[in-house]
């Protein structure tokens, strides 16, 4: 298992070789003169000022060169300070959020995170719930119910799925609104005496022991929600049944219960942790799928989380901020894609033993 | 003997194979057999055949008022406030289809399905995005799997260094997810190719190919260690030969069931672009284009129901249809699967 681990973990930094060059090959697109904005905050207008940073930062200068300037930054040859330099943290400036894209990420970060993680637990214990009662009063009623739910559900695109749901609960009933939180509940938030301790509005109010900031930022959270998690119900629950399936055909299943085992503990202690293991490997496409679905509900929702920003930037191919934010996707799901396979390593002794 | 094997069918009470199933051979008639008596699949199909019908009439359900572009949706006038459906058209009204009057009595054309915000018909983008959903869907996923059964089968039949290499590329790839990473790309293309479908249908096929690429990978793995690949190395054919009458034909149907499933999301992907405003231009007749102009109204759906309702249910019909179809051509192909519906 410990080997297992290391051999996955030393290709870490190999991959993540590859993802920098992949992304830098993307900044090679651009001109000299839009990749300057890596480094500088205003692109000068003149031509002669803009010849001087285009030196100054070598970006006329070989592509391993600019590749490495890329990844260290350069020193300011007048006030020694350094610039740029994706491994310290500095992306450059955004042409659309007029900050620099660090400063962008760390202000939308905290809003994207309180979404995704109101979104895990629907999204990883929903599909898997549903799986096991359609495997298991399999060829029944519910078990048809559930199969039709799988397949539709599956092929709603998230963004109508997003918009029918906004229209049924806010423009009809008035129920559920979008954005993060109401203008009052805003004016409370910047207000001094409110304590900002992690930035999540939900665990800030809760803390603050303000009920009523709570209760509106849950209501505005609802539907981006449902609308991020029902896709991932759908997969799983498919994935899960059909792995139930087979697993309740197993002859240890039938040992179990010509035992006299009780039905419930054939299915949840014998059935259900062999069925699961498929379920694990779905862990990768599953935040593959938060990633770009935060992107398509914080826009039909209008919550000012990075999705948001990543989309404005794209439409405005604002490509400085938008490579930014790729490369910090990326990074989750090389962290992730390690996650599942250690989980999945220790979960499946086969895998162990290998 | 052939009569031998008719009379112990008969024994066993099977029918001897009719004309059609010894066509086809038993696997491929099976298979079709399945298909056609699926309910999931007959629904799946019809969808599908319907939606070829839109498509290939489209020039007759709706017929173009610039014949030269007719992907491009014609509109009425320039206001900004959505109309509901059954409006008339008032300016630049665009030919009358010659089923109209029969149908209704009527001398005048109207926006059946209301206008969106900038008065672009909603009903001429649904009929002409048909062909634009076809086309981009099935282009897209024609060169994914021909890039990913490329990639795949090179990597498992040489094995070594070459798959190393190859399965790193692979994982590059796969680190970055999907619909972020085509934006990404597409964004970076829209300035060099210009504005349409080119740049997001190049980054969903540059993101999109490792999945085939895995799967057939995996499956000619095991096909190569049989024997009848062996015997025709012994024998002196040649890597290309093998790989193609001796391999491929044995391990592409996962593939293909694959690409069938696939074609639904990759639609959903690129209308999912269109409608973050990446992609086709406004006006062009897209699904997802014509969602987005919704994004306008979002406080008022309620008012302006049709600008989601109508593009959003086709496009769920359309990706249904192909799910289904996949779905139940998985279940007919796959043999661990039958028996447990």
């Amino acid at each position: 298992m410990v080997n297992y681990v290391i051999r996955r973990l030393l290709l870490v930094p190999l991959i993540l070789f590859g993802v920098t060059v992949l992304i830098f090959g993307m900044l090679q697109f651009l001109t000299p003169v839009e990749r300057s904005a890596l480094y500088v905050r205003d692109i000068p207008k003149n031509e002669r000022a803009l010849e001087g940073v285009i030196k100054q930062y070598g970006l006329d200068q070989p592509i391993p060169v600019q590749y490495w300037k890329w990844l260290v930054g350069t020193r300011d040859p007048h006030t020694g300070e350094i610039r740029g330099g994706i491994l310290r943290g500095d992306f450059g400036y955004s042409r659309t959020a007029s900050e620099p894209v660090a400063d962008l990420i760390k202000r939308r970060f905290p809003a994207t995170l309180e979404l995704a993680l109101w979104a895990v637990l629907p999204v990883v214990s929903g599909g898997v719930i549903l799986g096991v009662i359609a495997a298991v009063n399999h060829n029944k009623p519910i078990d048809h119910i559930a199969r039709i739910f799988a397949i539709v559900g599956w092929s709603f695109p998230d963004f109508v799925f997003g918009l029918l749901v906004l229209m049924f609960f806010y423009a009809d009933l008035k129920w559920l609104p979008p954005g993060r939180v109401s203008d009052w509940a805003n004016q409370v938030i910047m207000s001094p005496e409110f304590h900002n301790y992690t930035k999540l509005i939900t665990l800030d109010a809760l803390l603050n022991l303000r009920l009523d900031i709570f209760w509106d930022a849950v209501r505005h959270l609802i539907l981006p929600v449902v609308t991020l998690s029902y896709l991932w119900w759908a997969l799983q629950m498919r994935v899960t049944r059909s792995s139930m399936l087979e697993t309740l055909r197993q002859d240890y299943i039938t040992t179990a219960r010509s035992k006299g085992l009780a039905e419930k503990v054939v299915i949840m202690r014998h059935a259900l942790p062999n069925a699961l293991m498929p379920v694990v490997t779905l862990g990768g496409s599953t935040v593959v799928g938060l990633l770009g679905g935060v992107v398509i509900v914080e826009t039909v929702f209008d919550y000012h989380g990075m999705g948001l920003a990543f989309a404005a930037a794209a439409v405005q191919l604002d490509v400085i901020t938008v490579l930014a934010f790729t490369l910090l996707n990326s990074l989750i799901m090389v962290v992730a894609y390690v996650i599942v396979d250690v989980l999945y390593a220790y979960i499946d002794p086969r895998v162990r033993l290998d | 003997m052939a009569k031998n094997n008719t009379q112990q069918e008969e024994l066993l009470g099977r029918k001897p194979p009719g004309w059609l199933e010894r066509q086809l051979g038993t696997e491929a008639y099976r298979a079709l057999r399945g298909m056609a008596t699926n309910p999931i699949s007959v629904i799946g199909t019809l969808l599908l055949a319907i939606f070829l019908f839109v498509a290939i009439a489209a020039p007759v359900l709706a017929p173009p008022a610039h014949t030269n572009d007719p992907y491009q949706i014609p509109r009425d006038g320039y206001g900004q406030v959505p109309k509901p459906p059954g409006t008339e058209w008032r300016t630049r009204q665009p030919p009358l289809p010659f089923w109209w009057k029969a149908v209704t009595g009527k001398d005048n054309w109207i926006h059946i399905m209301g206008t969106a915000s900038g008065q672009w018909d909603i009903y001429y983008g649904v009929v002409w995005g048909t062909r634009t959903a076809l086309r981009v869907g099935l282009v897209i996923t024609i060169i994914t799997a021909i890039v990913g059964i490329i990639v795949g089968s090179v990597s498992a039949y040489y094995g070594g260094t070459v798959d190393i290499v190859l399965m790193r590329i692979v994982e590059v790839f796969i680190a970055f997810p999907f619909l972020p990473a085509a934006m990404t790309l597409s964004a970076v293309l829209t300035p060099i190719i210009g504005r349409g479908l080119f740049p997001p249908m190049i980054a969903i096929i540059v993101f999109g190919w490792t999945g085939v690429a895995r799967l057939l990978r995996s499956d000619v793995l095991s096909v190569r260690e049989r024997e009848y690949v062996l015997a025709a190395k012994v024998i002196g054919v040649s890597d290309a030969r093998i790989m193609f009458r001796h391999i491929l034909p044995n391990a592409i149907f996962p593939t293909l069931v694959w690409a069938s499933m696939r074609i639904g999301s990759l639609v959903i992907t690129f209308a999912a672009l269109s409608f973050l405003g990446i992609g086709a231009e406004v006006g062009y007749a897209d699904w997802g284009q014509l969602l987005s102009f919704a994004r306008d109204w979002m406080t008022q759906l309620g008012e302006y129901w049709y600008i989601v309702t109508f593009p959003g249910t086709i496009l769920v019909l359309f990706v249904l249809a192909w799910n289904l179809v996949g779905d139940a051509l998985r279940d007919v192909l796959d043999p661990r699967l039958q028996g447990s519906r």
